[in-house]
C-alpha cells in the first residue's frame, strides 16, 4: 500500500512536470499563431486587401462611341448609326436549342449563317454574351420583339455603329473602318487601350490615320466577380468619351460629281484651294461601298472588288503613278524661262517630227504647227517645241524647279502610309538608281511628260495650284482645324526667281483653253464668272510603234489596256484664281475630248458653290 | 472517513452532479457553438441552408449526449477503454472492408443511420484506451520494452488501417493523441528525442515514399506562388482572405472571398479563413481565447481529479484538442503544409464533432466526478 502510494506520488510529480512543459509549450506556439495572424492581418493587410480586390472586381470595357466625319459644311460623311442586334446569353435560356431554332425561323438565318452562330456560342463561356445578329434590319428587328414572349432569354440591342451614308462618295478618302486584327492592336497604343472584342478600328484612309483622335474612350463597366467569372453586382459605371469629329476641307456635292464624272471609268479628280491648300474634292474611281466591310465583308463582294480590272481597291489619287504628258509642259516652259533658256519670242519650228540625236521625235500633230513661240506652243500643246527647249534647258534644271513646285514628293506627308511619290528624274538619279548615265533622248521625251517621269493626280493638281496662285508654296490639307498651329514656315514663300515668268504661263494655259486652236477650246466657258484655264495631257501607256503611228487609230479602236490616259489640270475663275483641280482618266484615251469637259462640269459648280463656302468661313470669324 | 468519503463519491444525487459542472467549460463550448453556427450560416450565403441546418442538428445532439455522458460516472468510461478501442479498429477494418469511397479515399463507413468516419472517432478513443493502460502501470513499468512496444501497436494498428483509405493527415493526427498519451505517461525523454532525430533524417527518404499528390502538397507549402491556379491554389486564396480581413474584419456575411467562391472547403478545414475574414485579427483573437479556455479548463480539470486516468486523459485530450487546433491554423495561415485537418467544434463534419464531443463529455464527466477514485 505504501510502495502503491509513493509510486503514486512519483506518478503524479511525473505528470505535473511534464504538463507544465507542455503547458509551456502550448503558449509559445500560441503566441506564434497570433503573430502570424497579426502579420498578415495587420502588417500585411494592404497587400492581401489589394489581392482580394483584384480577385473579385473585374473590369468589362463597351466600344467606344466613334468620332464622326463632317464636310465642311457640317454634313455627316462618316457617322455613327444604331445597330439592331441580337444578343443571347446561354444560361438565360431555358431551352436553348428551341430558342436558337425558333430565332434561325424568325430571322431567316441560312444554313451557314447558323452553323457560325452555334460554332460562336461553344466558345464563350455560358454566361457570355452570345450576339446571335450583328446587324438586323427594322423589319426583322421588330419582328423578334414582337416574338419575344416566347423566346426567353433573347435581348434586342441597340448598338452603335459606324455608317457611310454617301457610300462610294468618300470611300478612298475616308476609307473605312473593320473588326481590329492583332496588327492593329500592336500598332497603335490607343487601339490597345481602348481594344474590346468587336471592336471596329480604321483600316484605311483618315479613318487609319486619325485613329487616336477618333476612337474616343470606354465605357468601362465594374463588376464584382465569383471564382468562375460570374459577375455577381456591378459596382460602377464609367461613362467614355465619344471620339473627336473631325470636319474636313471637302464639298460633298463637288466630290459627288467628281464621282458621277467618273463613272464606269477608272482615274481621279482632285479640286484644291490655291491659297489656303483646302481640298475641296479627291476622287479616285471606281470605287467602292465602304459599309460593305463594317460587319465584316461577304466573299462574293470581296472577290468582286478584288477582281475587277479597273483596281477599286487603288487609291488612284495618291497611290497612281501616271506620266504626266503634257500636263508637265506649264513647269518645262516655267523652268525654261527661269533659267533663262528661251524668252517669249524664242521660237521653234515644228514639221511634225524632228531628228535628234538619231532617234525621231513626234510631235502629236502630223502635218507640224509650223513656227511656234512659247505662247502658241502651249496653246496648242506643240511636242516639237517642248523637245527643243527640254534639250536646251537640260533634266537636272528641270527637275529643280519640278521639285519646287511639289512633284517627286508626297502631297499630304505622312497623312497617308499609301501615298506615293511619284518620280522626277535627273541626271544622279539614274546614275544612282540604275547605274547608268543619262541619255540626251531621256531629256527630250522628259519634256513632254513622258518617260521616267511620274506623278500622282494629287501632286499635279498642286502643282496647277501653286502657278495658279503665282507661284507660292502652299499645303495642301484635308481636316478644318480649329486652331491655326503647326503652320510651315515656308508657306506662301514664292517659288519663282521673277513673278512675270508665272505669269507668262499663266496667260499660254489661258490660251489653251479660251482660244481657237487651244487644245481644251472645246470645253471652255466664256462667261468670266466661269471662265478657266487648263493644260491637256494625253499619256501613253506604251510606245508607239511605226506601224500604230501610220494606222493613227482612234481610241476605241485601241485594245483598253492600251488606250492613253487622258489626263487635265485646270485653274480659274481666270480672272480672279482661287481653285485649281486635276481630272486623269485613266485609258481614257485623249486629255482634251475625256478629261477637259470634266473640269468644265467641275469649275461651274464649284465657282457656283464659293459663294456659300465663303459665308461659311465669314461667319466662322464673326462668331470669334 | 475515506471510506465514508467513496461512498458519498459514489453516489451523487442528480443535482449534486449539475452543482459540479464546469461551468466555464460548458458557456466556452456553447460560445463555440454559437459562433460555428454563425459561420456556417456565412458560408451558406446568409441563409439558412443544408450545412447550416445540419450543423446545428449535429451541434445540438452531440451537445446533449456530452451533457449525458457528463452524469455517468468516470469509472464507466475508464472500464470501457478498450472495448471501445477495439469497436473502432473494427469500424475501421470495415471501413477499409466495405467504406464509402469519396474523392479518391476510402474514410466512411455507412452505418444505417449515419455515415460515420471511424478514423476521426480513433482520434479520441486511442487517448481513453492508452490512459487506460497507462492508469494501473507502475513508473518503472512505464519505460520496459513490452509497454512500450504495446502501446507502440496500439497505435500504429489503427494508424495503418487509416494510411491505407489513404488518409495521411487523421492518421498523423491519431499518432499525435496516443503520442500525448505516452509523454503524459512518463515514457523516457530519450525516446521522444531519439524519435524526433529519426523523424528529421528519415524526413528525405518518407517524402521519397509519399505519393504524388503529397508531394505535391508539400512543395506547394514550400512555394505556393509556383502553381497560384493549380495545387497553389487553396493556400493562396485562403491568406488573401486572412490577410484582407484586416484589424476587424470585412464584416459578417460579408467575406468576399468565400461567398464569390474563392475559398475552398470553406466548411470543413478552410473555416477559419472565413471567419477570419469576416472578423478579423479581434475575431481571430477571440476564438483563440475560447480555445485556450476551454483547453485550459481541460487541463484544469485534469489538475483537480483524483483518479490517475481522468488526470491522464484530460492532460492528453487537452493536448490533441491544442495540436490539432494549430494544425489546422497552421494549415490555412500558410505555415504548414495541406493537411486534411478540421477545425474541432468549428468544422462542419459529423464525425469529428462527435469525437470532440465524447472528449468532452469524458472530461466533464471527469469533472463531475472527480473525487471517484479507480482501483
Amino acid at each position: 500500500m505504501i510502495n502503491s502510494s509513493s509510486d503514486n506520488v512519483k506518478k503524479l510529480n511525473s505528470i505535473n512536470r511534464r504538463m507544465f512543459i507542455t503547458g509551456s509549450l502550448k503558449f509559445f506556439v500560441m503566441i506564434g499563431i497570433v503573430s502570424r495572424l497579426f502579420f498578415l492581418q495587420v502588417k500585411e493587410n494592404k497587400k492581401y486587401l489589394t489581392l482580394s480586390d483584384k480577385n473579385r472586381i473585374r473590369e468589362w470595357k463597351l466600344a467606344p462611341v466613334r468620332g464622326e466625319f463632317h464636310d465642311y459644311f457640317g454634313n455627316v460623311i462618316a457617322g455613327n448609326f444604331e445597330a439592331y442586334q441580337l444578343h443571347v446569353i446561354p444560361e438565360q435560356v431555358e431551352d436553348f436549342r428551341y430558342v436558337i431554332y425558333r430565332l434561325k425561323d424568325l430571322l431567316e438565318l441560312s444554313d451557314t449563317e447558323f452553323k457560325k452562330v452555334l460554332k460562336k456560342k461553344n466558345e464563350i463561356k455560358p454566361w457570355e454574351t452570345l450576339i446571335v445578329s450583328d446587324n438586323l434590319s427594322w423589319q426583322k428587328f421588330s419582328k423578334i420583339n414582337n416574338h419575344l414572349y416566347d423566346l426567353n432569354g433573347v435581348k434586342p440591342v441597340i448598338s452603335i455603329s459606324r455608317n457611310y451614308p454617301f457610300k462610294e462618295n468618300f470611300t478612298h478618302l475616308v476609307g473605312y473602318v473593320s473588326q481590329a486584327n492583332q496588327d492593329d492592336i500592336e500598332s497603335t497604343q490607343a487601339i490597345k487601350k481602348n481594344f474590346v472584342p468587336g471592336l471596329k478600328v480604321g483600316k484605311v484612309g483618315l479613318e487609319k490615320t486619325f485613329e487616336e483622335k477618333l476612337i474616343g474612350t470606354n465605357d468601362i463597366e465594374r463588376y464584382e466577380v465569383n471564382a468562375y467569372g460570374r459577375r455577381i453586382s456591378q459596382l460602377e459605371f464609367q461613362k467614355g468619351e465619344k471620339g473627336k469629329t473631325l470636319r474636313l476641307t471637302i464639298d460633298t456635292e463637288v466630290q459627288k460629281l467628281a464621282n458621277e464624272l467618273l463613272k464606269d471609268q477608272a482615274g481621279s479628280i482632285c479640286v484644291m484651294d490655291i491659297y489656303t491648300g483646302a481640298v475641296i474634292a479627291m476622287h479616285s474611281s471606281p470605287s467602292f461601298d465602304p459599309n460593305l466591310f463594317v460587319f465584316g465583308i461577304s466573299q462574293d463582294d470581296w472577290q468582286l472588288i478584288r477582281n475587277d480590272p479597273m483596281k477599286p481597291l487603288v487609291n488612284k489619287t495618291l497611290q497612281g503613278n501616271y506620266s504626266p504628258g503634257s500636263t508637265i509642259k506649264p513647269i518645262v516652259a516655267l523652268s525654261a524661262l527661269e533659267n533663262g533658256i528661251v524668252n517669249t519670242s524664242f521660237t521653234v519650228r515644228c514639221t511634225g517630227k524632228t531628228e535628234m540625236y538619231g532617234q525621231t521625235y513626234h510631235c502629236w500633230k502630223k502635218k507640224g504647227h509650223g513656227y511656234v513661240s512659247l505662247r502658241n506652243a502651249m496653246k496648242q500643246s506643240c511636242d516639237t517645241y517642248f523637245y527643243e527647249v527640254a534639250r536646251k534647258l537640260g533634266v537636272d534644271k528641270l527637275s529643280e524647279t519640278a521639285k519646287k513646285f511639289g512633284l517627286g514628293e508626297k502631297v499630304f506627308g505622312n497623312l497617308f502610309d499609301i501615298e506615293k511619290k511619284g518620280l522626277i528624274p535627273n541626271t544622279q538619279w539614274k546614275k544612282n538608281a540604275l547605274g547608268k548615265g543619262w541619255l540626251l533622248g531621256e531629256t527630250i521625251i522628259t519634256g513632254i511628260g513622258q518617260g521616267y517621269i511620274q506623278t500622282t493626280p494629287i501632286q499635279l493638281c498642286l502643282m496647277t495650284a501653286q502657278i495658279a496662285n503665282g507661284g507660292y508654296k502652299i499645303y495642301p490639307h484635308l481636316v478644318v482645324d480649329d486652331k491655326v498651329k503647326d503652320q510651315p514656315i515656308d508657306k506662301f514663300t514664292p517659288l519663282y526667281k521673277n513673278s512675270k515668268n508665272i505669269k507668262i504661263v499663266q496667260d499660254a494655259i489661258f490660251g489653251s483653253t479660251n482660244e481657237v486652236m487651244g487644245t481644251s477650246y472645246r470645253s471652255r466657258i466664256d462667261n468670266p464668272k466661269y471662265q478657266f484655264a487648263g493644260k491637256t495631257g494625253t499619256a501613253q501607256v506604251k510606245k508607239i510603234t511605226e506601224e500604230e503611228r501610220e494606222l493613227d487609230l482612234k481610241t476605241f479602236q485601241i485594245p483598253y489596256e492600251q488606250r492613253d490616259h487622258a489626263l487635265y489640270v485646270a485653274f480659274g475663275p481666270y480672272k480672279n484664281p482661287r481653285y485649281a483641280l486635276s481630272v486623269i482618266v485613266e485609258h481614257g484615251g485623249n486629255g482634251s475630248t475625256t478629261a477637259a469637259p470634266m473640269a468644265t462640269k467641275l469649275f461651274k459648280l464649284i465657282i457656283d458653290r464659293h459663294k456659300i463656302r465663303e459665308s461659311l468661313r465669314n461667319k466662322k470669324y464673326l462668331e470669334i | 472517513m475515506y471510506q465514508h468519503t467513496r461512498l458519498t463519491t459514489n453516489r451523487l444525487g442528480f443535482f449534486q452532479k449539475f452543482r459540479n459542472f464546469d461551468y466555464i467549460l460548458l458557456v466556452c463550448i456553447l460560445l463555440l457553438g454559437f459562433i460555428s453556427l454563425a459561420t456556417m450560416y456565412s458560408t451558406d450565403g446568409g441563409e439558412i441552408k443544408f450545412h447550416t441546418k445540419s450543423h446545428f442538428t449535429k451541434l445540438a445532439v452531440f451537445t446533449l449526449m456530452m451533457l449525458v455522458m457528463s452524469f455517468i460516472n468516470i469509472k464507466y468510461w475508464f472500464s470501457i477503454g478498450y472495448l471501445a478501442y477495439v469497436a473502432v479498429v473494427g469500424l475501421l477494418v470495415g471501413t477499409y472492408l466495405f467504406g464509402i469511397t469519396s474523392s479518391g479515399s476510402q474514410r466512411w463507413i455507412n452505418l444505417y443511420f449515419i455515415n460515420l468516419q471511424p478514423s476521426e472517432l480513433m482520434k479520441i478513443f486511442i487517448i481513453v484506451c492508452l490512459a487506460k493502460f497507462f492508469h494501473r502501470m507502475k513508473l518503472e513499468n512505464v519505460n520496459s520494452i513490452y509497454t512500450i512496444l504495446t502501446s507502440l501497436i496500439i497505435i500504429l494498428l489503427p494508424m495503418g488501417l487509416v494510411i491505407v483509405q489513404p488518409d495521411l493527415g487523421t492518421a498523423v493526427l491519431i499518432a499525435i493523441s496516443g503520442i500525448a498519451v505516452l509523454w503524459f505517461a512518463g515514457i523516457n525523454y530519450k525516446y521522444f528525442i531519439y524519435t524526433i532525430l529519426g523523424f528529421i533524417i528519415s524526413l528525405p527518404f518518407v517524402i521519397a515514399f509519399l505519393k504524388p499528390y503529397q508531394k505535391l502538397r508539400v512543395l506547394t507549402f514550400l512555394n505556393p506562388d509556383k502553381d497560384p491556379l493549380g495545387a497553389g491554389y487553396q493556400i493562396i486564396q485562403s491568406k488573401i482572405a486572412v490577410g484582407s480581413g484586416g484589424i476587424f474584419g470585412k464584416g459578417f456575411l460579408k467575406g468576399t472571398q468565400s461567398y464569390l467562391e474563392f475559398l475552398p472547403e470553406k466548411h470543413t478545414d478552410f473555416i477559419f479563413t472565413l471567419f477570419s475574414e469576416e472578423f478579423g485579427f479581434v475575431g481571430s483573437a477571440i476564438l483563440l481565447v475560447i480555445y485556450a479556455i476551454i483547453i485550459y479548463r481541460i487541463v484544469a480539470i485534469g489538475a483537480s481529479s483524483r483518479s490517475y486516468f481522468a488526470k491522464i486523459f484530460c492532460y492528453s485530450f487537452g493536448a490533441a484538442i491544442f495540436v490539432f487546433i494549430t494544425i489546422n491554423m497552421s494549415m490555412v495561415l500558410g505555415l504548414l503544409p495541406i493537411v486534411g485537418s478540421p477545425l474541432p467544434i468549428m468544422s462542419y463534419g459529423g464525425s469529428s464533432m462527435l469525437a470532440t464531443m465524447i472528449g468532452f463529455g469524458i472530461v466533464m464527466s471527469a469533472r463531475v466526478h472527480n473525487q471517484q477514485l479507480i482501483a
